[in-house]
């Protein structure tokens, strides 16, 4: 039996799917079976993030409406032998699904794969209750904002609330730079304000981009600093203890004085 | 001194990372006890328990809120005291 993982924030556009996409390749590079749900219904994203879009045949709801078997539907990626893209419909909206079949089409890829993520839509609505249903866990994705870090608090009020405790968090986006100069919350802060445990720091990347522009998670090139974080996440997911890469702007005596005075990022 | 240490140290006492803290930890207090209608019911069952082993209070007419001022927010309770107990030990 496979662990069922949702991706989720509240707030649209914190990097999600982004996160999906690679920890989900990062998996696959590690040789474990994987398949990557996007439970965004309506407004699919993944297939493209993954350079899969033009191989999509069947998806999500052709599956869950038995248009055809869940088999049919999975894209295998190419270049990793065991990565695996269940799509989004497009033209559907999220009440085509029901958190009832969701639980069912988890239960049944967690029979043959080895990790299930699923990428859940923006909002607290029917989409997200559909994307938690049949999770085992939950990572939320933030970024050091307030509006991202408040939905951030309202999503694990309404995990709790369905059951499903322990969520683990993942901040976005940090940019090691501007914490430096006191203009943007750090680690620290958020984790004390959430009260939840830190799951791992993705920086602020431009291969993020670069990476999303060609089909290609950034989790594979070695010159992107999001790599790094995104396969330490990959490994501490799969049970590892891998300690917290600091992404400080300083390297020097300051930055050592800072571990001194215990003000390091852990 | 702190000021001038932290500065040192690379953390800046006034950036506007302060500010997104405290907006944040303010927005947060209303957010929380607005997720659970029972939030203040509960709180106010349990302030009742305690006090009632130091004093006798007119439960209907207590009122528990949470009241907001530009950099804070304060639990606000007027509760009206009918009798005091004579020799009240504290619970445990
Ligand atoms: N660490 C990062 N560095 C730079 N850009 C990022 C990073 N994470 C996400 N992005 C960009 O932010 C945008 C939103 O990300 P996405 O994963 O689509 O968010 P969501 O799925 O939560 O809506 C995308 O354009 C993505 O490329
Ligand atoms: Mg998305």
């Amino acid at each position: 039996m496979g662990e069922v993982i949702v991706i989720t924030s509240g707030k649209g556009g914190v990097g999600k799917t982004t996160t999906t996409a690679n920890l989900g390749t990062g998996f696959a590079l590690i040789g474990k079976k994987v398949v990557l749900v996007d439970a965004d219904i309506g407004l699919r994203n993944l297939d493209v993030v993954m350079g899969l879009e033009n191989r999509i045949v069947y998806d999500l709801v052709d599956v869950t409406e038995g248009n055809c078997r869940l088999k049919q539907a999975l894209i295998r990626d190419k270049r990793y032998e065991t990565l695996y893209l269940l799509p989004a419909a497009q033209t559907r909206d999220k009440n085509a699904v029901n958190p009832e079949q969701m639980k069912q089409l988890c239960r049944e890829l967690s029979e043959d794969f080895d990790y299930v993520l699923i990428d859940c839509p923006a909002g607290i609505e029917q989409g997200f209750k559909n994307a938690i249903a049949g999770a085992d866990r939950a990572v939320i994705v933030t970024t050091p904002e307030v509006s991202a870090v408040r939905d951030a608090d309202r999503i694990i009020g309404l995990l709790e609330a369905e059951g499903k405790h322990n969520p683990k968090l993942i901040v976005n986006r940090i940019r090691p730079s501007m914490v430096k100069r006191g203009d943007m919350m750090d680690i620290d802060d958020i984790i004390d304000i959430l009260a939840v445990d830190l799951l791992g720091i993705i920086p602020e990347d431009e291969y993020i981009v670069i990476s999303t522009n060609r089909g290609e998670p950034a989790v594979v090139n070695p010159a992107s600093a999001a790599s790094t974080a995104y396969k330490n996440i990959v490994r501490r997911l799969n049970g590892e203890n891998v300690p917290l890469i600091k992404f400080d702007a300083n390297n020097g005596i300051v930055s050592k004085l800072k571990r001194f005075f215990g003000f390091g990022e852990g | 001194m702190l000021d001038l240490i932290q500065k040192m140290l690379g953390r800046e006492a006034n950036g506007s990372k302060q500010i997104a803290k405290d907006r944040l930890r303010l927005v947060l207090v209303h957010d929380r006890v607005n997720v659970s209608p029972q939030f203040m019911e509960f709180l106010k069952e349990d302030m009742i328990k305690v006090i009632s082993n130091y004093m006798e209070i007119n439960e209907r007419e207590m009122e528990v809120n949470l009241t907001q001022t530009n950099s804070s927010v304060a639990l606000v309770a007027s509760i009206p005291v009918n009798r005091m107990k004579r020799g009240a030990v504290p619970a445990e």
